[in-house]
């Protein structure tokens, strides 16, 4: 017998425990081969039987070897709780098991000096939601009646784009009596009010983007809502910036410019501008750290289009050469919006943080006019990969911050002016209408998901630590890994159906709030549609207390 | 619910006229208050109409304390009319002890200015005024303005109409635009400055209806400008919106349409001037109203006009002789007024046309 030391890693350590019914197991193999962390491997186990053959009992023993499924128990290879071993088993035969004794946070640290890192979502579940605190509460009836949702129409679109204060719109009246635009305003284009969020071309499998990109343009096309989609930091494949398709895209930059010179080198053959630039300074999973992307999800034409050999892909968690707000704002916008002669609108976007105001509030009041929207990323967000510290307990909870900006515009008068959209966790409980409805009650334009986006696709991570390892390259449902036998379990044209039906039912949900409360434009701002009940979410929120 | 009503003419008309305008649509309102503003006047008024008159209801220490302000402030008083009263027992009317109606001369350094200096001088001596008999409720200052007079007051509209006697007409105290109402906002609570008519700088505006965007206009137009106040009412914000687009932005009135209910994108695009609407659609996205809403307005040239919600999911009919217009949220009330007219050219408008009635009495349809 093999000697156990009390330190040797166990599967009691592991976040995971397998449960394993070998009564049931048929051998066929099916999950080990499904496993694409390899956290479950064959292993011959010593049985011992005892039997009786006569008319009187009189036990026997017999030992025989049996083959059975066993959990690794090391630290690379350790089980996520993915639940795609129960998936292929024909018997359900095995099965992960949740472990809240896991020592795995421990033990990790000291066996590899080094930080833990992997992607997904924040692990601590931090009992209710802030939205889930709030309802639509001011009901019409009577006097102003409500609307039919299916009769009626109405306007759900949101403003991209630097808004112009009414005294400043370029206009003269003209001999008809008419106003006429006289001069230039910057670029604003209304777009559907949920804009799907940045996720590189390398953090997620080709199949994966090419599904978002497919979908985004089906919803264009085919039905009419406007949806845009961020190509987060890292570029887009040539193809598509040389095709009409291109309006549909919001171009990110973030401090890596990884794939920017191939977006310039595209420019003279591109025939349509871009739907935005989105200047990426920091994000809510991780703020103050630069994207991350580690070497083994370098693939080849991850290589191409960044134009990086295979090396893991830090972004700086600063743009270099920025020390101040004023010079992002001449510098970085002034550059963009000349890169495509004032046609495209350009947005920031930055993470929650408790200094968020006075960021926006420096951007609003700039002479310049030339922010187009302020992207403003909550700690519940996701990511590819990061440090599992920060993703854990750095950043700032989205709901109230969001309020605080719409509420530091109003006292200024300055409301609408720099669209507000606000992300972070939202849709985490499935429902992303209700969600996107109460932060634009709150104050905000629009919103952006990323993470629901690849829920609807099939990605089974969760905010319970189940899986959530996105930056391992080992996807193991083909989402976020370069690795063909993975990337090829995603059918890109269903996870492009089931984005496509989400959008479809969210946009029906809308109307739905919309039409209770009288509406048939998107109620920015109208906080008092909304009550909490919550004393402390009231009065943080500045709206109704009820109970 | 409110009812709403306007008379236009060529000739100077009794506000008994809009006391019958009203009357008969009292099913429709729940007769907690009587309010009306006119522009326009003739009668004692006629000789001053290029001097402010001060609309003023309040307590004895309120006329000292108005009276004070204002001639500290350089104006000079020359013409002052009080209503004669008739306060009979068992009449239902929460009245305040004094009505004043004065005119004035404008401080001796103003006279040279321009304009707009004197109408800036006007509204932030009302403001100041306001401010001042606020305290202790000495009293309400509705206007302070040449050519207007406004009188709100609670309790029963036939009973208000006993009190001050404007059920029988006279020549002294009249005018060629009424605009009037018969309720006082009891969404919420009863505050003489709630009910409507609202008046601003020449501009008057009165609703009937629901502003479901109240708190976004609200939030807004607070910062929009200084006269932008009270917000008793939420239809406030319709005369605070006309106010700031046709004076402040100095857009003409047919873009008041389109900043209050604007087309919807779809239809924008289809236009020729969409840079134009698209532009203002956004940069003005918070003065936007929804809900149910016909208003009536007035311009400071005199001009009226009336328009809806994108729904029209409130009535109103305009309807004429030849020399009078009446604008009322039910026929009945035009009936009263103008039983020989011919009832088959009444215009009820549309949810997206203003109907505009000129100085010459002609009734122009504007579709948005
Ligand atoms: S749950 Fe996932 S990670 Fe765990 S053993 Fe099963 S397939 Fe492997
Ligand atoms: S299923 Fe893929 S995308 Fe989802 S958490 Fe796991 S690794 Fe990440």
């Amino acid at each position: 017998m093999e000697t156990v030391k009390v330190q040797d890693i166990t599967a009691n350590d592991l976040p995971w425990v397998i449960r394993y019914d070998a009564s049931r197991c048929t051998l066929c193999g099916s999950c080990v081969a499904a496993c694409s962390f390899r956290a479950i491997e064959p292993k011959v186990e010593r049985r011992r039987m005892v039997f009786s053959e006569g008319d009187l009992p009189e036990p026997k023993q017999r030992f025989s070897a049996v083959p059975v499924i066993r959990q690794v128990r090391n630290l690379t290879q350790y089980c996520r709780g993915c639940g795609i071993c129960t998936k292929v088993c024909p018997n359900d035969a095995i099965a992960p098991a949740r472990n809240p004794d896991t020592r795995h946070p421990i033990v990790t640290r000291c066996v590899a000096g080094d930080s833990i890192k992997r992607g997904g979502r924040k692990n601590l579940e931090a009992g209710t939601r802030t939205l889930d605190k709030l309802r639509i509460g001011r009901i019409s009836q009577m006097t102003d009646p409500s609307l039919d949702a299916q009769r009626h129409t109405f306007d759900l679109l949101a403003p991209f784009g630097r808004i112009m204060p009414p005294g400043k719109l370029p206009f003269k009246i003209g001999t008809d009596g008419k106003l006429e635009p006289d001069g230039q305003a910057p670029p604003v284009r209304w777009i559907y009010p949920v804009v799907i969020g940045d996720m590189s071309i390398g953090a997620l499998s080709w199949r994966m983007w090419e599904a978002v990109a497919m979908a985004v343009a089906y919803l264009n096309e085919e039905c009419g809502l406007p949806v845009r989609m961020c190509s987060g930091e890292g570029g887009v494949p040539v193809r598509l910036l040389k095709s009409k398709y291109l309006k549909y895209m919001i171009l990110q930059i973030a401090s890596g410019h990884f794939g920017w010179n191939r977006i310039v080198k595209a420019m003279p053959d591109m025939v349509e501008d871009p739907a935005g630039v989105l200047i990426k300074i920091g994000q809510g999973a991780k703020p103050g750290d630069g994207g991350l992307l580690m070497a083994q999800k370098v693939a080849e034409h991850i290589q191409a289009i960044r134009g990086v050999p295979k090396a893991d892909l830090l972004s700086p968690p600063n743009h270099q050469g920025l020390y101040s707000i004023e010079e992002s704002v001449q510098k970085m916008f002034l550059s963009f919006n000349a890169a495509f002669k004032f046609r495209v609108p350009v947005a920031i976007k930055v993470a929650a943080s408790a200094t968020s105001v006075s960021v926006f509030n420096n951007l609003v009041r700039d002479p310049y006019n030339i922010v187009g929207g302020f992207f403003l990323d909550g700690i519940d967000g996701g990511t590819g990969a990061a440090h599992e510290v920060s993703l854990d307990h750095t950043g700032h909870p989205i709901v109230s911050k969001l309020r605080d900006c719409y509420l530091a515009a109003v006292s200024q008068g300055r409301q609408g002016q720099i669209p507000l959209w606000a992300a972070g966790g939202l849709g985490r409980a499935g429902d992303l209408a209700a969600d996107a409805f109460k932060m634009i009650a709150l104050g905000a334009n629009g919103v952006f998901t990323g993470k629901l986006i690849l829920q609807m696709a099939g990605c089974i991570g969760n905010e319970m630590g189940r899986c959530n390892a996105c930056n391992t390259g080992l996807c193991p449902v083909g989402i976020t890994t370069q690795e063909p036998r993975l990337v090829h379990r995603l059918d890109p044209e269903k996870a492009a159906q089931n984005i496509v039906n989400y959008f479809l039912a969210m946009d029906q949900e809308l109307r739905k709030l919309m039409a209770p409360i009288g509406n048939s434009s998107l109620p920015v701002g109208r906080a008092d549609a909304l009550v909490a009940t919550d004393r402390g979410v009231a009065e943080r929120l500045q709206i109704q207390y009820v109970c | 619910m409110c009812r709403i009503g306007a008379i236009k003419s060529r000739n100077y008309v009794h506000p008994s006229q809009a006391l019958l305008l009203m009357q008969s649509q009292q099913k429709g309102h729940d007769n907690s208050g009587f309010a009306m503003v006119m522009h326009d006047l003739g009668g004692i008024f006629e000789p001053y109409k290029h001097l402010p008159t001060l609309s003023l209801a309040c307590t004895n220490e309120g006329v000292r304390i108005a009276e004070d302000m204002l001639h500290a402030a350089g104006f000079q008083r020359v013409m002052q009319w009080m209503p004669e009263t008739d306060p009979r027992p068992g009449l239902d009317i929460n009245a305040m002890p004094n009505y004043i109606f004065q005119t004035y001369d404008y401080p001796k350094f103003y006279k040279k200015e321009d304009r707009q200096t004197k109408e800036d001088l006007l509204l932030d001596m009302r403001l100041k005024l306001r401010r001042a008999l606020e305290q202790d409720d000495q009293g309400y200052v509705y206007s302070f303005w040449p050519d207007v007079v406004t009188l709100k007051e609670i309790g029963d509209p036939k009973d208000i109409g006993t009190y001050f006697k404007l059920w029988e007409p006279n020549d002294r105290f009249t005018a060629r635009v009424i605009t009037a109402q018969c309720r006082q906002n009891t969404n919420y609570d009863i505050v003489r400055y709630a009910a409507h008519p609202f008046f601003l700088q020449g501009y008057t505006a009165l609703a009937n209806g629901e502003n479901t965007f109240y708190l976004k206009n609200v939030e807004l137009q607070r910062k929009l400008h200084r006269g932008y106040i009270g917000f008793e009412s939420d239809s406030q914000c319709f005369l605070y919106s006309l106010h700031y687009v046709h004076r402040h932005l100095g857009w003409p009135l047919s873009y008041y349409k389109h900043v209050i209910t604007p087309l919807p994108f779809e239809e924008i695009d289809g236009r020729e001037d969409r840079d134009s609407l698209l532009a203002i659609r956004q940069s003005l996205a918070h003065l936007e109203i929804n809900g149910p809403n016909t208003i009536i307005g007035v311009l400071p040239d005199n001009t009226l006009f009336t328009c809806c919600d994108t729904k029209k999911l409130r009535p109103v009919v305009v309807g004429r002789d030849a020399d009078t217009v009446v604008i009322s949220s039910e026929v009945c009330g035009i009936n009263e007024i103008l039983p020989e007219r011919n009832w088959e050219k009444d215009i009820y408008p549309h949810e997206r046309e203003t109907v505009v009635i000129d100085n010459q009495l002609e009734v122009h349809r504007w579709r948005q």
